[in-house]
């Protein structure tokens, strides 16, 4: 029999594949971003704010970020099941992440489409 | 199991293979960059909220103390980012033997180094 925990992994492919979709969306945006640094130094407000103006940029960085929560979060979880053992603890801190990682995605809308 | 098996965690004792210490330093990048999300953002939002916010902003970052946790950042997320690529890479079954391995396990640690230094150089 397996001893499933609520507290363990969730004894699938599900993350391990979420966690390099997610890698690979962020690679992309972080060469987009070095490029574009490349080409615009020094950039001043104007050009960085026109950078982020147009809503597909918008929308990348935004899928972007959700996708740095999303990885954050299989790896913060990975480090807490290596290294704290009471149940209790570990869902606390489980939670605690879950809940601040879901604040900076609504975070991310505001700063984006707030300009 | 035999559970009476002899253990040796005398953390300062073990000496990691460099495969390995690829795979903890990936670890410890990052949780760095975990604990620097908020920064991070904040950073974002005052570089795009105005012209005000943006200037404050650029005057934090001419601080040498900013500087240096921009720069500890800046090698946390060049070193994931390299060897995350060498992980996506052994996933995908290329590199797996101990001498390929290695071998890229050097050059993650060494470019990721590398572009930190002339990155650093640059933005100082």
């Amino acid at each position: 029999m397996v001893n499933r925990i609520v507290t363990g992994a969730h004894y699938g492919l599900r993350d391990w594949l979420m966690q390099r979709v997610s890698a690979v969306v962020m690679a992309l945006y972080a060469l987009y971003i070095c490029g574009w640094l490349l080409w615009n130094t020094p950039s001043g407000y104007a050009a960085w704010t026109a950078l982020f103006s147009g809503d597909v940029m918008r929308s990348f960085t935004l899928l972007t970020l959700l996708a740095v929560f999303f990885h954050a979060w299989v790896g913060v979880r990975d480090i807490v099941m290596d290294y704290v053992k009471p149940a209790g603890v570990r869902l606390v801190l489980h939670v605690l992440v879950i809940l601040t990682l879901m604040l900076y995605a609504i975070w991310s809308v505001q700063i984006l489409w707030g300009i | 199991m035999d559970n009476n098996r002899p253990k040796f965690l005398d953390l300062r004792q073990i000496r990691l293979p460099l495969p390995g210490l690829v795979s903890i330093l990936h670890r410890v990048s990052g949780a760095l960059l975990f604990l620097a999300l908020p920064l991070l953002l904040w950073m974002l939002q005052q570089s795009l909220r105005s012209h005000e916010t943006y200037s404050d902003l650029a005057g934090v970052l001419r601080y040498p103390a900013v500087k240096i946790f921009l720069l500890i950042i800046l090698w946390a997320f060049l070193h994931h980012f390299c060897a995350g690529i060498r992980f996506l890479a052994i996933d995908a079954d290329a590199g797996v033997r101990l001498g390929r391995a290695r071998a890229s396990g050097k050059w993650v640690l060494a470019v990721s180094l590398a572009l930190s230094l002339l990155l650093g150089v640059r933005l100082w």
